[in-house]
């Protein structure tokens, strides 16, 4: 069982002088599915990319803990696993260049078996070796997820999961997203009911205007 | 950091090899430049001085032409958050310095070897000198190019902001790599040239450390 923790103290962003969000206040801790929503503009993207560590909140304090403590953010990004509509991958190389790519920088093994596995349970084995600017916008959105699945992180953030995606594409995500949230924290900021309704709890950011 | 900072160059490589967005720009600025300034010149015998002016003048604008790819690309293609969902802000850094510093080593060595084939002008008489000030030269010129890129990637009109924040950051550098270099074609000493040395010396120290200590708060928003 994961001992990882997301809290967040007061959480507030502005973007010049237009008010984003105040006064967030939650703490997601050890496992399960936690739930963003709230309508066009609300900002769940926003929400989600200060949770990764990507942009800083105008107040407040985000912080992410395991069993060993505070961890800095230098050291974030491999904490998290992270797919977004706006995340784009190289598309100069193959699926598989990327993820061999990612994992060297990374620093973490490059385990062949295990990404096969997530190929073929994303239907993306037969065109792995493929250019991803020759990918539909459906396959790049599951090649996202093994971009965010490859290196084991301990929090998995999902904005906007299913868009792209087919019937297909979108149930191997809704059983990715139930078996990882037995170990780890995963974290979906959505609209889509279907989306919404594997969460535990709901952040609606309306409420924090 | 240097293992994953060597991956990131390595990305970056590749990325090049099969984009060519850099080495093409690079090459034919250098080809375009050397080329302009030999017709202007004609049958004319130009000075020394003037030999060592032009070719940091060249050196400096190619540098302007391609430097920038480095973060404007990834910004381009969107793919910056990527990359900050990946790395460390300081092994980004790395990784893209280390690429710049190839390409500008690279590039340099070409505009050397064909101003020595071209301007008959272009003799350096003390080689340690000119091989010193050309290492050090391209040093600093790797780095501020890297960081103001790593600026710029996020700004608008990136052309025209490019040189233009670049020119009072390089001033110091292609002020006194110019000299170094006129002094290794007269075959000043180490001795006589030794404050110019310190100061391309501090400049590049002074650079690199600048550098990674503002490259967290350039890389995120």
């Amino acid at each position: 069982m994961s001992s990882y923790s997301i809290q967040s103290t007061n959480l507030t962003k502005l973007f010049g002088r237009r008010l984003i969000f105040k006064e967030i206040n939650f703490n997601w801790s050890d496992r399960g599915i936690y739930g963003i929503s709230g309508p066009n503009g609300s900002g769940k993207s926003t929400l989600v990319k200060i949770v990764a560590g990507l942009i800083a909140p105008s107040q407040g304090k985000i912080t992410h803990s395991n069993s060993e403590g505070e961890i800095i953010p230098e050291k974030l990004h491999n904490h998290i696993g992270f797919v977004s509509p706006y995340l784009i991958l190289y598309e100069e190389f193959s699926a598989w260049e990327n993820l061999k790519i990612f994992a060297e920088i990374r620093g973490v093994l490059f385990n062949d078996e295990h990404i096969l596995f997530y190929l073929e349970q994303f239907l993306l084995d037969t065109r792995k070796d493929d250019l991803v600017k020759t990918y539909s916008s459906g396959m790049k959105q599951r090649l996202k997820f093994l971009f965010a699945l490859m290196h084991s992180p301990e929090v998995l953030i999902f904005d906007e999961p299913t868009s792209n995606l087919d019937e297909e594409g979108k149930k191997v995500v809704y059983d990715i997203v139930r078996e990882e949230a037995k170990t780890k924290i995963v974290v979906i900021a959505s609209n889509e009911t279907k989306d919404l309704e594997l969460c535990s709890e709901v952040l609606l950011l309306e409420k924090f205007k | 950091m240097i293992a994953e900072s060597y991956s990131l160059f390595k990305k970056d490589f590749s990325s090049e090899l099969r984009t060519r967005y850099a080495i093409n720009s690079l090459a034919m600025f250098i080809i375009v430049a050397i080329s302009v300034i030999l017709f202007s010149i004609g049958n004319e015998t130009i000075t020394t001085s003037l030999t060592g002016g032009l070719f940091w003048v060249v050196i400096f604008f190619t540098a302007m032409s391609g430097l920038a790819r480095a973060f404007v690309s990834e910004e381009e293609r969107g793919t910056s958050l990527t990359l900050q969902l990946i790395a460390s802000p300081s092994t980004v850094f790395s990784g893209k310095l280390i690429f710049n510093l190839i390409l500008v080593f690279c590039m340099n060595l070409v505009i050397a070897l064909l101003y020595s084939a071209l301007f008959e002008k272009f003799v350096v008489q003390n080689f340690s000198l000119f091989l010193l000030t050309f290492i050090l030269g391209n040093i600093g010129l790797a780095v501020s190019s890297t960081i103001i890129a790593a600026i710029i990637a996020k700004a608008g009109a990136k052309g025209t902001l490019y040189p233009v924040l670049s020119f009072p950051i390089l001033l110091p550098l292609i002020l006194t790599s110019v000299q170094l270099t006129l002094f290794s074609f007269d075959g000043t000493s180490f001795e006589e040239a030794k404050f110019e040395l310190a100061i391309v010396v501090g400049y590049d120290v002074i650079m690199l450390t600048a550098s990674y200590m503002l490259f967290d708060f350039i890389w995120k928003d």
